[in-house]
Parts: C-alpha cells; structure tokens; sequence
C-alpha cells in the first residue's frame, strides 16, 4: 500500500510539471485558437535565457525579472513580424508560422547560449523527504522539488483561471480566439490582445522551464518535453486550463502506476508510449476533452 | 414624419475596390442623427461593403468619411468603436463558446478601464468595475427579453436568438450609430416582429442613430424614416420609403426592365 501511495505521489507530481508546459498551449490556443508549435521552444528559451544570466553573476531574483522581459520583447516581436500579417488567415497558416518560430528560438537560442547542458542550481532542494512519516508501517518518500512545483503550478492556475473567467482581458481573449472580425468590431485591440496572451505564455514557459530544468539542466531536450503536453491536452481539452491540470495529473500517474504494475507483465518502456495511447483511446470518446468545450456545428 | 437635421455621418464619393471588381462606385450619402435610415439593393449591390467601409473593416480607394465633422479617408475599426460605432453581422459573428452574458459583456469592452495588472489578480476596482458594468448588461437583457439564455452558451442558440444577443453585445456599448446587417435574415415573422420592435425601442428610447441592411420591403417600408438604394456598386435613389418605392429605376432594378 505505502509502496502503491508513493508511485502515485511520484506520477502525480510528475504529472504537474506536464500540466505548466500544457498551460503555455491552452493559454494561446484559447486566446488565438493556434496551437502553439513553439511552446516548447518557448520553454527551452526561457530556461537558457535565466540560466544564461545566472551563470554571468546575476541574481536569480534579476535574472528571472530580466528572462521576463526578454519573453514579453519576444511575444511582441512575434506580433509584430508574423502574426499581424496573418489576421483572419485560416488557423492551419498560424500554426505553420508557429512551426517557424519553434525552429527560430531553438537555432536562436542555442546560438547565444551554446548548446552544451547547463545546470540549473538556485536553491531549489532536490532531497527525497519522509511524507506523512507513515502509512500502515512504511515511509513515504517524496521528491521535495517535485512539491515544490505542485505549488507553483497551483498557483499559476489560481491567477489564470480567474483572469479568464473574471476579467475584462480574459473575456477579450476568449472573444479574439472565437471571431476576429466580431472582437474587432467591439473595440477588442487585436495586435495588443495576442502579444498580451505570448507574453504570458512565455512566462508560464519560464516556470516550465526553471522547473524542468531544475530537474534536467537546461538542454535541447527542454524542447521535446512539449510532446509530452499533446496528450495531457487531449485528455484535459484544449481550452481549459483546469483540464490542463487534471490532464497532467493523470498522464502522470497513469504512465508511473503502468510502469510499476503493468511493466513486468507487458514488458517495460511503457512509460514512453503509454501517454499517448491514453490520448488516443480519450480521442474515440470524448474528442473535446474533459473540460474542452463541446463542439457546436448547427448544420 | 419624423424630421432630422443634423448630420452624423456622411460619405462622400465612396469607391472601393477589390482588385478589377469594383465593389462601390463614387457613392454619397449621409446619415442623420436620430433617424432610422436602410441600405437597400439586389444581393451583391455592394450594401456589406458600404457598412465594412464605415466602421473601417474595408479601406476605400477614394472618398472621404465625415464623423461627428471629423474627415477622415478612412475609418480604423478600433477607432470607429472607440468613437461610438458598433455593429453586427450578416452571418451572425458571436463568441460562441461564450454565454450569452460574457457575450454581451465583451461589448463593453471599451468602457472599462482597468488595467492588465488589477485584473491579472481581480483586484478591487478590477472586481468593483466588473460588478458595475454587470449591472448595464442585465437591463440590456431585461430590455431584449432574453433573461432565460443568460448563461447558455450561444452556439447552441436558435438562429433568431443569436441575432438578438448580437443586438445586446452592439448595444452594450451605448453606440451613437449603430450599423445592422440584415437583423431579420433567416427569421420567421414572429420573430422579424420582435426585432423590429426592438430596433424602434432602441431608437427610441436611447436616442441611437441606426443604419441597417434588409431585404423583406415590408419591414424595411415600416420601419425607416429614409432608405437609400444601391446596385451594382452605385447609388440609384435616396429618400422616405414612399419616394423610393414609386422610383423608376429601383422597380426596375428588382423586377428587371420591360421591354
């Protein structure tokens, strides 16, 4: 039992760190109705940009407020030189154009910053800790980094569903990401809306990124933790953030808990695949995803 | 018969075109404050981009547009809002995830002022704003009688529903012209009905300036103080509904010419 409660913990808290890369996709798909290609380029670039400042000597307090910085110049240099030229283009020419941009930020930033793996040291405590002292006799050891970003993720989550669902820049968000013409028509500033919402999805990508680097260094690989995302996104819905948690939690603890029980009797590596064939059988029945919201075609 | 002096908007010499298609030609006409003015001519006349022109969606080549006595050559569609013009659309352009109330909310978009940071944390003025402008969006409600859908979301609406939440979300932001593309496209008479009730009302009640697009005569006939025609891009008449329909060339521009 403690031995089943401590893979769970593990997963879910896992399952977390998909859940931040996740957040970045939901919040530009819901805002843009894009899917993002470049998110987890977003992520590898936060990540070498605050690891890059902390290695010349600058405070990590500075270094995160100065990686903020270089991702809100960056959602405004992508506005203004990719997507302002495709308003009310068809989404598949946005999402092209974001397979652009992921290149660009992986070459770019690796131009910069070399591309060898850097490790991310800022104080985050990396030791296992006894939880619960004990359940039925046995400890319970948890990762404390991997708490650590269960918080932060639930805090992150707090802000942004609030924001959406409360606010007058949420609102507008939701309105571009339906109709643009519509938004426009009702004084919603396009150009500002969509570097608003890169902005943060940068942001949200410096989180991811601190996080998994903290766990990884800060490599290349960064990048491809976004594949990770697509399943947790159908599985939590594209438009949801809430679903972005939830999604995360249970790849998560579903690929921990089949490795474990499952591994032995299928054969293992099953945490590699099983995410996706998860994703697949959720695709079959409920294509919108839990908290996605129902697709409506009056015909 | 309702007099109306003072003008809001004027178009002068309007021409717009797409590549070899000339959508308008040489096109003037003004829009008075207060009256109920229709745009009126056979499909593909050029009446969508005679509005798309106005609150700045099309940029014509030539002709100047005169609002509240600023001339200008062509309108930005931020602006036009900024300034008092809203609109709805031909095919319906709602948020259709959204309910009806944030659907209407976001048509108050321009009257709120708070900023990115009180709102990032729906902080006190960013929530007291909320409530306040909440409260315009339920009378808004109240008036177009559609209370029981507050909170559905719109795509599952009927058809004759969505225009009218439209209607709201152009209403919510107290426009000073407001410009309807076919209202009653697609409804049953009932519903044309409440719909012409509730342009008067507006008009009415408010005081809003209101130029809109239909094709069913009667109601155009009906509910407008002026209407002017076009076809093929140009102008063929302007003036009350009596003058309009005994005009040659509008019969004929309808029916076809006899020969």
């Amino acid at each position: 039992m403690a031995f089943f409660l401590e893979v769970l913990t593990g997963g879910l808290l896992t399952g977390v760190l998909y859940s931040l890369v996740a957040l970045g996709f939901v919040l530009i798909f819901k805002a843009s109705g894009v899917f993002n290609f470049a998110q987890g380029a977003m992520v590898l670039f936060a990540a070498l940009f605050f690891v890059g400042f902390i290695d010349l000597g600058v405070p990590v307090v500075l270094s995160a407020i100065l990686t903020i910085a270089v991702m809100i110049l960056l959602a405004y240099l992508i506005e203004r030189l990719v997507l302002s030229h495709l308003v009310n283009q068809e989404a598949i020419s946005l999402f092209m154009a974001t397979i652009g941009i992921s290149y660009f930020l992986d070459g770019f930033g690796q131009t910069i910053w070399g591309s060898d793996i850097r490790r991310l040291d800022i104080g985050l405590p990396q030791d296992a800790f006894v939880f619960g002292a004990s359940v039925l006799g046995d400890d319970i050891f948890v990762n404390e980094l991997d708490v650590v970003a269960a918080v932060v993720a639930g805090a992150l989550v707090a802000v942004l569903a609030v924001f959406f669902s409360k606010t007058k820049i949420g609102r507008a968000l939701r309105a571009v990401a339906d109709d643009h013409q519509a938004a426009m028509s009702v004084g919603i500033p396009l150009r500002s809306i969509w570097m608003i919402v890169w902005a943060v999805a940068g942001i949200v990508g410096l989180v991811a990124g601190i996080m998994w680097g903290a766990k990884l260094g800060v490599q290349f690989s960064l990048s491809l933790v976004a594949l990770k995302a697509l399943p947790v996104l159908i599985l939590g819905g594209f438009t949801s953030v809430p679903g972005a948690i939830v999604g995360g939690l249970m790849i998560g603890a579903g690929e921990k808990l089949a490795e474990v029980y499952l591994g032995p009797v299928i054969g293992g590596a099953i945490e590699d695949w099983f995410a996706y064939m998860l994703a697949m059988i959720f695709l079959l029945f409920r294509p919108q995803g839990l908290f996605g919201e129902k697709i409506i075609e009056r015909i | 018969m309702r007099e109306f002096n003072e003008t809001l908007l004027s178009v002068e010499n309007i021409s717009l075109s797409f590549g070899a298609v000339k959508a308008l030609t040489n096109i003037s006409f003004e829009i008075k404050k207060g009256e109920v003015l229709a745009i009126i001519g056979p499909n593909g006349a050029g009446k969508t981009s005679m509005l798309n022109v106005i609150n700045g969606f099309y940029h014509p080549q030539e002709g100047v547009i005169t609002f509240r006595g600023e001339k200008r050559r062509q309108m930005k569609p931020y602006d036009a809002a900024r300034q008092g013009i809203a609109r709805t659309f031909q095919n319906v352009a709602l948020f259709k995830g959204m309910s009806t109330l944030d659907n209407i909310m976001t048509g108050r978009n321009l009257k709120m002022k708070s900023n990115i940071l009180s709102a990032a944390f729906y902080l006190g003025p960013a929530k007291r704003e909320e409530i306040e402008h909440r409260a315009v969006v339920e009378e808004i409600i109240d008036f177009l009688e559609i209370q029981a859908i507050r909170k559905t979301p719109v795509g599952r609406l009927p058809y004759g529903l969505q225009k009218r939440v439209e209607l709201g979300r152009a209403l919510a932001a107290e426009p000073d012209l407001l410009l309807l593309d076919e209202p009653m496209a697609g409804m049953n008479l009932e519903e044309k009905q409440d719909m012409s009730r509730f342009i008067l009302d507006v008009n009415d009640q408010f005081g809003t300036t209101i130029a809109l697009i239909e094709h069913d005569m009667g109601v155009v006939m009906d509910i407008s103080d002026r209407v002017v025609v076009l076809d093929y891009g140009r102008k063929l008449a302007d003036g009350t509904p009596d003058e309009v329909k005994n005009n040659q060339e509008v019969i004929e521009a309808y029916l076809g010419v006899g020969h």
